[in-house]
């Protein structure tokens, strides 16, 4: 038997208000407000603070399935450095899902079959997507940005994993070919009425005839939600109740959250599922995946809840802000920096999974691991300690010198719960409401892309 | 080995300090040099050897020899942060102390304004770690700690801002010679919380030169030689932002160096007639007083707010304008400090002239508040 044992998600603290959208290009506003990541996020730093919130400390995964159709990376894994923050050993799988919006589905589909096959007892699946909606187009509005994780193992944890199927379908409503910066999907209906629609039942009623489920019988069902109303006429085609059946899809507070939708949508589903709540899962793309699961009942831990993601947030000023974020609008003189891959391969136990070290002698936690300890020079090598994900602001600048997409740059020194002091900068926060002593926790994000390639470290936020 | 009494300042020379867009470095360091050999009446062929502060305008002993033609001698360039000027000075009067030479030349320079860059630009040699620091922001972390620790506020760093623009009118090489005001520094755009654009010292170029000689040499070059009587240098972490219980109200690089000069000069706080020291930002000075000892930890602020630091107070700090006024071309800032403790002992400051100074100190700040440097003059 295999389930999902963990859930979380990572929703991006900024919001642009539709109406922010609309009045920008003197269109119609659609309506509430979209989930913005910011300017040192991606999907990949979506999709690991999503799989922080699970608690991966814990038991680790034999493997990591990232899903998303905005891999920061061309080429390269994603999945890799997701690994590497979580400190999986090196034995663990690591494999990209993307190209398609139900990769999130279809990397757990592909979890519960490493599981069913025995070559893994608890797959990590971490989705994140940023998709960049072409400006002055309805995508635009509809467009947001959010992470979510599953851990997957071999016992119902959160949900007992009932039944699966998978229907493969090309079509071409949406898509977005290498040379194309933003998708694209074909005017009108086309898409709704003859992919989304038709594939979607039949991926319904696939997985409900593998074991005889009547569409009645389930409590809740996720159906992806390119637009708020779309759900509504397929729901009722395969036979559910739209208001009692359907999950709400957040599209009003958060926007179509791409890939990772549907499993944003499963998360809140199952936070609020009560014991044996048959839930039904769908993910659209070339085709439709639907998964059946059975709620146990068990209680979630709620800091990484959808309800509390998605009330604390922070609105962007601007239309212009969000262009900059996105890189819309384009810096030219910024100045040009190195980086060092020598020096960030050399370091990634200090900067992905955040190593610091302790002195035999004198017990003090420091970061960096230093040769000799920072307090005692006592030169006999350092421990290994990871250094905690929380921690206390001992002092910090808000800086309108150094160049960013959102000044000012929150300098802070912070005193770690356990030990160890980092120098990290602030983000997610309200510069003229940091204070001295306030709560902290870190989140993993992007410093820059010095050097032609994404530059990944830590940062920290008001908790 | 105490320094004191071993050597002395013959001369000293410093350019107009400034946004010198139409000089070039070799102009600067130039006019430096030759007043200073001026002031000591002394020929360029006198100098046996030759130390050279600056951070990044100019490498190796070349970057003084090809200005001034100096060649076939030793030349050593001295790098350490912001107290590269004074850490140049420090070598050369060990150099000569040591008898290997009886007439050396130290020169501090830098030229910022041709880069365009405001101020130093971010700094850090790690990719991600620290990444995006600037020089004002390492200062504006120690101010919010220091207000935090001592319920200070920010009006208590104007006042440093407005003694030093007032001294920098009656000192005609200082970058500025303007007056501000408390409001005028309270309401000035932000650059690192809570420093203000007149918390910060400028983006300035200069070079300042002294001639170091053996004193019985010094003596037969002039009657009045300005004694070392004491050299301190401390360097500590240059992360102080990892170090676990850094307290982040002082500088304990500024306190060690600073024990250790007056240990070997056999003064005390108590019998300075003025200090030339690293105001970088208005609340390094505040730190500055305290960590020199001319008042307690935590009565920095009341140290300036009281007038106890004006020309005419208790210790009168910075009577050349400081580095706020006077500005901080990085290299030259340790040896131009030495100029004007030099002009104060030789009674030759003018407007701002310190009466009857005897002893003055000098103290150059280097990094975080990493590298410490402290010397002590005094009257032969």
């Amino acid at each position: 038997m295999a389930g999902i044992v963990g859930v979380a998600v990572s929703v991006p603290r900024y919001r642009l208000p539709r109406e922010v959208i609309a009045s920008e290009w003197g269109a119609t506003a659609a309506g509430g407000e979209k989930a913005v990541a910011n300017h040192d996020e991606d999907s990949l730093t979506l999709a690991v603070n999503a799989a922080l919130g699970l608690g991966v400390d814990g038991p680790p995964a034999d493997a990591v399935y990232f899903a998303t159709t905005t891999s920061p990376w061309a080429e390269k894994q994603a999945a890799a450095t997701i690994a590497a923050v979580l400190d999986l050993p090196p034995a663990a799988r690591t494999l990209d899902f993307t190209g398609t919006l139900r990769a999130g589905t279809s990397a757990m589909l592909a979890g519960l079959d490493a599981i069913a096959g025995g070559s893994a007892s608890r797959v990590l699946v971490a989705a994140g997507d940023c998709r960049i909606a072409e400006p002055d187009s309805p995508a635009e509005q509809s467009f947001g940005d959010a992470g979510a994780a599953l851990l997957l193992g071999c016992e119902a944890g959160l949900a007992e994993v009932v039944a699966t199927h998978s229907v493969a379908d090309e079509f071409v409503g949406t898509w977005r070919t290498q040379g194309q910066e933003f998708p694209r999907a074909f005017p009108g209906a086309f898409e709704t009425k003859f992919g989304y629609g038709r594939v979607i039942a039949e991926a319904v009623k696939g997985v409900l005839a593998k074991v005889r489920i009547e569409p009645r019988e389930l409590a809740t069902v996720v159906l992806p939600a390119p637009t708020p109303r779309a759900p509504q006429a397929v729901a009722k085609a395969a036979g559910l109740d739209p208001k009692r059946q359907l999950q709400e899809s957040f599209w009003t507070t958060l926007g179509d959250t791409g890939a990772v939708q549907p499993l944003l949508m499963l998360a809140a589903a199952l936070e609020r599922a009560k014991a044996g709540d048959l839930i039904l899962v769908v993910g659209y793309g070339d085709g439709a995946d639907a998964v059946v699961v059975r709620a146990t009942g068990a209680a979630i831990p709620a800091g990484h809840g959808v309800a509390r993601q998605i009330e604390v947030k922070r609105t962007l000023p601007s239309y212009g802000r969000y262009a900059r974020f996105r890189k819309l609008v384009r810096k030219e003189t910024v100045a040009t920096e190195s980086s060092s891959p020598v020096i960030l391969w050399r370091d990634r136990k200090q900067l992905l999974p955040l190593y610091g070290g302790r002195c035999a002698r004198c017990g003090t936690v420091q970061f960096p691991k230093h040769r000799v300890c920072v307090e005692c020079a006592d030169a006999n090598g350092l421990e290994e300690v990871r250094l905690a994900r929380r921690g206390r602001l001992f002092t910090f600048t808000n800086d309108y010198l150094t160049e960013s997409p959102d000044p000012p740059v929150t300098h802070a020194v912070v005193e770690l719960d356990g030990g160890g002091r980092l120098y990290v900068q602030l983000t997610d926060c309200e510069p003229e409401r940091v204070a001295i002593d306030m709560p902290l926790e870190l989140t993993f994000r992007k410093i820059h892309e010095h050097g032609g390639f994404n530059n990944y470290f830590w940062k920290a936020r008001p908790q | 080995m105490n320094i004191r009494d071993r050597v002395a300042v013959v001369g000293v020379g410093c350019s107009k300090f400034g946004e010198h867009y139409d000089r070039s470095l070799e102009d600067l360091v130039v006019d430096a040099a030759f007043e200073a050999y001026r002031d000591a009446r002394i020929e360029s062929s006198r100098i046996e050897a030759a130390w050279v502060g600056t951070l990044e305008s100019g490498y190796s002993g070349t970057a003084l020899a090809d200005p001034l033609k100096l060649y076939d001698i030793p030349i050593t360039r001295v790098e350490n942060y912001c107290a590269s000027g004074m850490d140049a000075f420090r070598n050369a009067c060990m150099a000569v102390a040591a008898g290997m030479y009886e007439c050396v030349l130290v020169l501090g320079f830098e030229k910022l304004r041709d880069s365009g860059r405001r101020g130093l630009g971010t700094f850090g040699t790690h990719p991600v770690v620290g990444y995006g620091t600037t020089a004002p922001s390492l200062f504006a972390m120690a101010a919010n700690r220091y207000f935090k620790t001592y319920g200070v506020t920010k009006d208590a760093l104007a006042k440093v801002a407005v003694k030093n623009h007032h001294n920098g009118t009656m000192s005609p090489k200082a970058h500025f010679q303007m007056e501000v005001s408390e409001e005028q520094v309270l309401a000035a755009p932000l650059i690192c919380s809570p420093l203000g654009l007149f918390d910060c010292c400028p983006t300035t170029d200069g070079a300042a030169a002294a001639i170091v000689c053996r004193t019985d040499v010094a003596r037969s070059i002039r009657p009045d030689p300005i004694l070392v009587k004491g050299l301190g240098l401390a360097v500590t972490s240059g992360e102080p932002y990892l170090k676990p219980g850094f307290a982040y109200t002082g500088f304990p690089a500024t306190r060690r160096a600073a024990e250790s000069a007056y240990e070997q000069a056999g003064v005390t706080p108590k019998d300075l007639d003025l200090a030339e020291v690293h105001d970088c930002f208005t609340i390094t000075e505040i730190l500055n007083y305290e960590d020199l000892g001319l008042c307690a930890p935590g009565e920095g602020w009341r140290y300036v707010a009281e007038g106890r630091a004006s020309i005419g107070g208790e210790v009168p700090v910075n009577p050349s304008g400081g580095l706020k006024s006077f500005g901080h071309p990085i290299g030259a800032t340790g040896v131009r400090m030495i100029y004007e403790v030099c002009q104060q002992l030789w009674h030759k400051a003018g407007a701002r002239q310190v009466k009857d100074a005897e002893i003055g100190l000098a103290h150059n700040l280097g990094g975080p508040g990493a590298v410490g440097c402290v010397t002590v003059l005094a009257n032969a």
